[in-house]
């Protein structure tokens, strides 16, 4: 994926977002978005619930189409693929962690990792399960590897879900309040979890927070109200920490 | 989830990772996994499958066993196909050239004559020749007196050839006493006959034949055919015999066929009077009533056994709906992480086709302990086994087949539905 290094990872122009179009109850949720994510950046995004943030992230992640406007993910236009082909580019491009639920339950956290690859298809066994195991080492998982994943606690579940992300080494990850639901101690590792891989492998990462503490630590803030992009800002320089920093244990924040 | 697989450290070789079954794709692993989770679900309706495969698999071998033991009781001692001289046919005999004169002709049938069938040898080798029939036997047959010191008894004299003839009825099985020999000085008769006549084997009978005919034959054998009026009048002799006892030098009586499918027995038939001119009597025909309920009988369990398969296929399509309701945040995760609808869509086939496998396993176990209990507890008034299940391989086999086509078939639509879903809001719950 260095081939396009210059090229932005995430390519928004003049993206709106409607539901129930052509009904009495239509709504429109998000308004003439341009968003462009550049290789290896960090990207949070903030606003009040109900703002579109996560409209805007399905749409990133081709979960869900624009009503109108124009997506480019890793230099794909997307907007004459057919569901088949953008199944495909968000599998190989786009790693997901979603607030809770990521996992499934029935499998293992190993086996958790390992599915993308499973669906992907044409991995020979060995390599998908050494490349999951050191995933899972890599957050600090590998003595919980064969734990059925509904029996690891929250914050073991979101490492879980980074790994999982991680596995098809996508130049994007979507995280929808991937620490909304964790205790401050949890929230912070899995957050420094990010950050360092991010940092680490180039991986752009658009990270939906409410919690403006963590929202600081990142290159660039977004903040969404209304469906509209209010405030983009650049964090200062001094306050990016590159390499992980320990936890603000004096700061006992809420969940979310 | 033994304690030994949480202590596995980073730097164990891959080979030591465990794994997911090897050869299995992606669908199989989720498929039976999702299967597993959903324990108590699983189980119910392998149960309820597993029923009503149990009765499906009872069902047939029970009627079917019923359905053979009945023909094949009609059919011993009896061909499939009687070929009969025409009735009541007077027919001119043409002779000279094409469209010549009239030689002669028939003008009166003689009532008590026995009459043969035309042009038998050649009739006999084409019908041989129809790749449906098994054998062809030519039988000289016809009713004639039995004579031994004062006492006169009306016999029914069958004339054949005990080679053919015997693979037709296997006479050999039914001999009590003696042996099955036909020789032109020999004959074979019924245990009650032998009784009335006072006889045993290697006693002389003498008969008295059409035309003032007669013969002395040695008994070689006493057989019993299962039928006291059968014991009481049939008698067999050598083809050559019966023909001079019944005045047709030559000719038979009728030919007998037995073909290859008893069911198909008129078909044949037909084909065969359209072929020859014969008038051919299938078994069918000659039992109307007994094929009647055969058929009848096969209709009803035939529509008993398509209702018990819908059923079935409800029952696992409702399982399956509610699965992919409670699945459904499942589903949208796979989608998100790159799985394709047509992955979902064989995921949920899949589903289905090994409920439907899993289900007709167990039914078949359990059909098949129903069948032996009913072959050891359900019996004649005299303890004997009421009759021959028809308990076969492929009965079962076609039972997983048709299950598994089934529960495929049923997953359909909850398999499309979860093809459908919206990933979105189906991680959103």
């Amino acid at each position: 994926m260095g081939d396009h290094d210059a090229s932005p990872v995430v390519d928004l122009r003049h993206v709106c977002k409607s539901f129930a179009i052509g009904q009495p109850n239509e709504v429109a949720v998000l308004f003439d978005i341009d968003l462009v994510l550049q290789r290896g950046e960090f990207c949070a995004i903030m606003g009040p619930s109900g703002s579109g943030k996560s409209t805007l992230l399905n749409i990133v992640g081709l979960l869900d189409r624009p009503s109108s406007g124009e997506l480019a993910i890793d230099s794909h236009e997307t907007a004459a693929l057919d569901d088949a082909a953008l199944t495909r580019l968000r599998g190989h491009r786009i790693g997901f962690i979603f607030q809770f639920h990521n996992l499934l339950g029935a499998f293992t956290a190993l086996e958790n990792v390992m599915l993308p690859l499973l669906g992907a298809a044409g991995f020979p066994e060995a390599t998908m399960a050494a490349r999951a195991a050191t995933l899972l080492d890599s957050v600090g998982l590998t003595p919980w590897r064969d734990q059925m994943a509904a029996t690891l606690s929250g914050g073991q579940q979101q490492r879980v879900a980074v790994a999982r992300a991680l596995v098809m080494n996508p130049p994007l990850i979507l995280a929808d309040e991937p620490t909304g639901n964790l205790d401050t101690v949890s929230a912070e590792a899995v957050f420094t979890l990010l950050r360092k891989v991010s940092h680490d492998q180039g991986t752009s990462v658009l990270f939906v927070t409410h919690n403006p503490e963590l929202a600081a630590r990142c290159d660039r803030i977004i903040e969404v109200v209304d469906g509209r992009v209010v405030r983009r800002s650049l964090v200062e320089e001094r306050e990016r920490p590159v390499t992980p920093s320990p936890a603000p244990a004096a700061l006992p924040m809420p969940g979310r | 989830m033994t304690a030994s697989r949480v202590t596995a450290g980073p730097s164990s070789p891959p080979g030591a990772l465990p794994t997911l079954a090897r050869w299995l794709p992606f669908e199989w692993i989720v498929a039976m996994r999702f299967l597993r989770e959903g324990r108590v679900q699983t189980a119910f309706i392998i149960g309820g499958i597993a029923i009503g495969v149990a009765v499906i698999v009872f069902m047939s071998a029970l009627m079917s066993g019923l359905q053979e033991n009945l023909v094949r009781r009609t059919l011993t001692g009896q061909s499939h196909i009687q070929l009969l001289p025409p009735k009541d046919v007077s027919r001119p005999l043409r002779g000279g050239e094409p469209g010549g004169a009239f030689e002669g002709s028939i003008v009166q049938v003689p009532l008590q004559r026995v009459k043969g069938l035309d042009q038998w040898q050649a009739i006999a080798t084409q019908v041989r020749r129809l790749p449906e029939v098994r054998m062809v036997a030519a039988v000289a047959g016809g009713s004639i007196l039995v004579a031994r010191g004062d006492v006169t008894r009306g016999i029914s004299v069958v004339g054949m050839e005990p080679d053919d003839y015997f693979r037709i009825v296997p006479m050999p099985d039914k001999i009590v006493r003696g042996v099955a020999r036909v020789t032109t000085n020999d004959i074979l008769i019924g245990t009650e006959l032998a009784g009335d006549l006072g006889v045993v084997v290697g006693d002389k009978l003498r008969l008295v034949g059409l035309g003032g005919s007669t013969a002395t034959l040695t008994i070689s054998g006493i057989f019993d055919l299962g039928s006291k009026p059968a014991n009481a009048r049939t008698t067999f002799v050598a083809l050559r015999t019966g023909q001079s006892l019944l005045a047709l030098e030559g000719g038979v009586s009728e030919v007998d066929v037995t073909v290859l499918d008893v069911y198909a027995a008129e078909d044949v038939a037909q084909r065969i009077t359209a072929l020859t001119g014969a008038r051919a009597d299938s078994w069918i025909r000659s039992n109307d009533q007994l094929f009647t309920a055969v058929r009848a009988q096969g209709a009803s369990s035939d529509a008993i056994r398509l209702f018990v398969a819908l059923s079935v296929a409800f029952g696992i399509a409702s399982v399956l709906v509610v699965s992919v309701v409670q699945k459904s945040r499942e589903i949208g995760i796979l989608r998100a992480m790159g799985i394709t609808r047509h992955q979902i869509l064989r995921l949920f086939l899949l589903q289905g086709g090994l409920l439907g496998l899993a289900g007709a396993l167990a039914g078949s176990a359990l059909g098949a302990a129903c069948l032996f209990a009913w072959q050891r507890f359900v019996r004649n008034a005299d303890g004997s086994a009421m009759f021959p299940l028809a308990f076969t391989p492929m009965l079962f086999l076609w039972v997983v087949v048709l299950a598994m086509v089934t529960g495929t078939t049923a997953a359909m639509a909850p398999a499309l539905r979860a093809a459908h879903l919206d990933p979105e809001q189906a991680i959103r719950g």
